[in-house]
């Protein structure tokens, strides 16, 4: 398998502080990778360096690209779609247009925006209104549907589960799921959850305090004893 | 009530030049949290280029439409050259900037033009309609402004770029995840911005005469009118520049020394902020602490 995805000895700042240590870190082309760790531990930092939100050192390749020296718009306009903390809903624009916005470097985005409606018919309906007036489950889904209108190559997903029953994140996972199937996109995923996305992942990186303390296949982590107590809780 | 008639559609079309400006304001604010105290200036400036044009014999809508170019081009400037460094400095440092820049605008037509009052021609020819109820001028000014207001509300409605520049001003973060260069966006809100406030100077100038100072009453009105339909929203920036327009008027006749009506302008804003902060259609500011 060859990694859509690369890090190696990726730090990252702000301002002088570093708080990302030297991460390697890899997604597979059509795999999916989850993050875990606790609050802290430099999760969201690490998607943020991806997109080059903050200052970073180390390398960063994205396919034949190397990202470090790129902005968060070019970075965006090569495929990879990130769905940030708190979801980036453009509160005031109509749901279509937030995949308008989703579309906008990528084209055709009627023809995409039909295949949004399908496989998250309750924005069809709601097209019209104001994406502040969504709940939190059907923003997550405007925001991840904006996210696949960029037709990207690899889907960054900062905690989708946030603030979401369980039973609409689980909905919420197994399009996600589907998606990655037909669609043959990459998932960066960072998740609290951490039974569910393992079940879903097939690479798992277990980050502490800026270091990745423990990495494999999620079958081995899903079987690791200090991995079970601490995030599994059985 | 011929008079209060003739009375309220002069208001409205002076409020229609308040309202462009106002818009002028609420565009640069929506994107960058900033209140452009050199909007006045910069449409002044904007002003003098036409005047220039036309005494150079151009006939008057080619000097107008170069002016709105040469306007457009211009704020694009200011924003990269001026604000973008300024971009992330504490509010009170930008603010600084452009009362700067508004000083620097007076200053340099003072020097390139005089501070003497020229004579700006009126495109509008000055007859009365409708038994003198309003004049054609005053039609003209209104005519201009919508047309303006529409033309921005489709571009802002209905064009990718539009969508793009709406989404950058309400979640630059978002949308440079997006894709959309959010730099050049706030870039293209100036140049709206200036463009906006050359119709402005452009269509006040007639009546106020040509001078470096003649925007600063206008630029207070404006803000009265911005703050009263409240800061964030275009649509009432537009509705609180008539208002103000037809009250500044309306109390200049009938209740106070036409001396004094910029006085109302600075009652209305105390009145505003002690009442309704949010103004008619802005939305509350709420911030997590």
């Amino acid at each position: 398998m060859t990694a859509i995805l690369e890090l190696r000895a990726v730090k990252a700042f702000y301002g002088q502080s570093e708080v990302l240590h030297g991460i390697d870190l890899a997604v597979e082309e059509a795999g999916m990778t989850v993050l875990l760790g606790a609050n802290g531990a430099g999760k969201t930092t690490t998607l943020r360096a991806i997109c080059g939100m903050v200052r970073t050192e180390g390398e960063i390749r994205f396919g034949e690209r190397r990202l470090e020296r790129c902005t968060t718009e070019q970075i965006a306009g090569f495929g990879v779609a990130h769905v940030p903390e708190g979801r980036g809903t453009f509160t005031g624009l109509t749901v279509e247009e937030n995949l308008r916005i989703g579309g906008y470097t990528a084209g055709r985005p009627d023809e995409k925006m039909r295949l949004m409606y399908g496989y998250f018919p309750i924005l069809a309906q709601r097209r019209r209104q104001q994406a502040g007036a969504l709940s939190g489950g059907e923003q997550q889904m405007l925001a991840i549907a904006r996210a696949l209108m960029m037709s990207p190559r690899l889907l960054v997903l900062d905690e989708p589960s946030f603030g979401l029953a369980p039973r609409v994140v689980e909905a919420i996972f197994t399009i996600v799921e589907q998606i990655k199937r037909e669609q043959r996109v990459s998932v960066l995923l960072v998740e609290q959850n951490a039974s569910l996305a393992l079940e879903m992942a097939d690479r798992a990186y277990l980050l502490e305090t800026g270091y990745v303390v423990t990495s494999g296949t999620a079958k081995v982590l899903a079987d690791d004893p200090q991995i079970r107590r601490s995030y599994l809780g059985y | 009530m011929h008079q209060l008639l003739q009375q309220i559609f002069s208001g409205l079309a002076a409020g229609a030049v308040y309202a462009s400006l106002a818009l002028a304001l609420v565009m640069i604010y929506r994107a960058t949290d900033l209140v452009n105290f050199a909007q006045g200036e910069m449409a002044m400036f904007s002003t003098y280029i036409a005047w220039t044009l036309v005494n150079a014999e151009l006939p008057f809508w080619a000097a107008f439409v170069i002016t709105l170019a040469v306007s457009f081009v211009g704020g694009m400037l200011i924003e990269r050259i001026v604000i973008r460094p300024v971009e992330n400095a504490p509010i009170l440092t930008m603010v600084v900037v452009t009362i700067g820049l508004l000083l620097i605008f007076n200053a340099t037509a003072g020097w390139l033009y005089s501070y003497t009052l020229q004579e700006f021609p009126s495109p509008f020819p000055d007859r009365t309609l409708f038994g003198a109820l309003m004049t054609t001028r005053d039609v003209g000014v209104i005519a201009v402004t919508l047309v303006m207001l529409v033309a921005l509300f489709c571009f802002f409605r209905f064009t990718a770029t539009g969508l793009a520049m709406r989404a950058a001003a309400q979640n630059p973060e978002s949308a440079r995840l997006c894709g959309v260069r959010v730099g050049r966006m706030l870039a293209l809100g100036w140049g709206f911005a200036a463009a906006i406030g050359a119709v402005a100077g452009i269509m006040v100038a007639p009546v106020l005469f040509l001078d470096p100072n003649m925007m600063s009453g206008v630029l207070l009105y404006a803000f009265t009118g911005a703050l009263l339909g409240g800061i964030t929203s275009p649509v009432g920036a537009v509705v609180g520049g008539l208002i103000v327009g037809v009250t500044e008027n309306l109390v200049g006749t009938y209740l106070i020394a036409s001396q004094l009506k910029l006085t109302v302008a600075l009652i209305l804003i105390i009145i505003v902020l002690v009442f309704r902060p949010n103004g008619l259609f802005g939305t509350a500011l709420v911030r997590r602490v």
